[in-house]
């Protein structure tokens, strides 16, 4: 279960919103770019300090102002798929996969090297650098990558969004088969209805920092108007 | 043109050579500290720290061999302190040699490696911390790897500056030979003798020779690292 309470002011924009999801397993953090989708997740993932609230995930507390907790994102076991992948290019991809793996103690390791690498079809590119990927090859890459450190929570910041049409039918399917294949959830951030639809349960709808609605994916199909251009 | 070296051509250019090496080898963990700082860190009096590191590249190198003089000689705060605790002493020997070389050259050294951890990607090391890294392990594993093209070239730039160095070392540890008369010095050394000119054009050669294969291994050595990068 994971409970958050988030006030942060970046600039123009502040963001103030309260959730808490309790079974969900696909979440899409849905809104229009500007609206704050990515410093949401960035604040779960502790790589952003809220200047106050709570961020709590099946009993730890992450992030607490009033008794000033603070867990370092390394602790949280949180992973983080970011937009364009951040793939490390000086090691392989085989390397950038075990980076993560290789930290967590053996008995935590629910995920399998072998599956992942199967289910996401990478095999072929284990001992390439990334310099010498496609995007979407980055892309799934950077989900095995993340999903390899057996994480408590999923966090996906529009995965998909520098990969043109083709490209994201390469790495969508890989994501639907997450949902299904790993009992781990998934907080996915996008802008675009169609790919919320296809993915998410349950649907956070955020507006300029703030919460606009939370339901069922029906929201954002009887209401197309929170798309934009990009 | 002879094309051995004289006994005397050999001692310098070893010296040189061994002087600029030890100058690199005790610089380069602090070089690569500070280049961090600088680069990562915003602190009171960051402005000053920054200014003093390169004081070393504006001020005139006799400046800097005559302060060193003051602070490391024998009865220099410093150098009274470390050879009345430990026995070490910089005063008229090559490590003194190796401490004004490195002192001058360090600048360029910093500069490098700063601007090179200017331009790591944070998102990188943000995203080694999802994985579970810790800061140092991010250091390493993620920062340093990816700094180290701007580490060559500060290591090169730092270690031609080293081996022309001479303001500040004849200032601070004179010019004795076998023990502090690096390649400048013997050519200078040379100039101010009658009949100097033919073995002074010889160590100039000689220097350029050195610098020029500097140059080229550091252009490999960047260029494979590039390559190991691309894959």
């Amino acid at each position: 279960m994971l409970f958050a309470q988030l006030r942060k002011t970046l600039g123009d924009l502040t963001i103030d919103l309260t959730f808490q999801s309790d079974q969900a397993r696909v979440i899409a953090l849905f809104g229009p770019s500007g609206a704050g989708k990515t410093s949401v997740i960035s604040m779960i993932a502790g790589l952003i300090r809220p200047d106050s609230g709570k961020i709590k995930l099946n009993g730890s507390t992450f992030f607490d102002s009033q008794v000033g907790t603070n867990m370092p994102p390394e602790q949280r076991r949180i992973g983080y798929v970011f937009q364009d992948g951040k793939l490390f290019p000086h090691l392989t991809v085989k390397s950038n996969l075990e980076y993560g793996m290789k930290l967590v103690p053996k008995i935590h390791r629910q995920v399998n090297f072998d599956e992942v690498v199967d289910l996401l079809g990478i095999r072929s590119l284990l001992f390439r650098r990334p310099a010498r990927l496609s995007g979407g090859e980055k892309q799934r890459v950077a989900i095995g990558r993340a999903l390899l450190t057996s994480p408590k929570l999923l966090l996906m910041d529009e995965p998909l969004a520098s990969l043109d049409a083709d490209r994201k039918q390469e790495v969508l399917p890989f994501v639907r088969s997450l949902k299904e294949v790993y009992n781990i959830p998934i907080i996915y951030v996008s802008h675009l209805p169609e790919e919320v639809a296809s993915i998410a349960d349950r649907v956070l709808v955020l507006r300029a920092g703030r919460l606009e609605a939370f339901g069922g994916i029906d929201l954002i199909l009887k209401n197309g108007s929170t798309t934009d251009d990009n | 043109m002879d094309l051995q070296l004289s006994a005397l051509e050999q001692e310098a250019l070893k010296l040189s050579l061994w002087v600029s090496a030890w100058a690199v080898l005790g610089s380069l963990p602090l070089g690569i500290f500070f280049g961090w700082l600088l680069s990562r860190k915003t602190f009171p009096g960051k402005t000053l720290l920054d200014g003093l590191l390169h004081l070393p590249l504006v001020l005139p190198p006799v400046v800097t061999g005559y302060l060193l003089l003051l602070t490391f000689g024998r009865k220099g705060f410093i150098g009274a302190w470390l050879y009345q605790n430990f026995g070490i002493t910089f005063a008229f020997n090559w490590k003194g040699a190796a401490l004004a070389s490195a002192i001058v050259a360090f600048p360029l050294m910093v500069r490098a490696i700063r601007l090179s951890i200017d331009l790591v990607d944070r998102d990188l090391e943000w995203a080694a911390r999802t994985l579970g890294a810790n800061p140092i392990r991010v250091f390493f594993t993620v920062t340093l790897p990816l700094t180290i093209p701007g580490i060559l070239t500060g290591v090169i730039l730092f270690f031609a500056r080293s081996l022309s160095e001479f303001g500040a070392t004849i200032t601070f540890v004179s010019n004795i030979p076998g023990e502090t008369r690096t390649l400048p010095l013997a050519l200078y050394t040379l100039t101010q003798v009658p009949d100097g000119e033919h073995g002074a054009m010889r160590l100039c050669v000689i220097a350029v020779i050195v610098a020029m294969l500097a140059l080229i291994l550091s252009n490999y050595l960047a260029k494979k690292v590039q390559m190991e990068i691309k894959g």
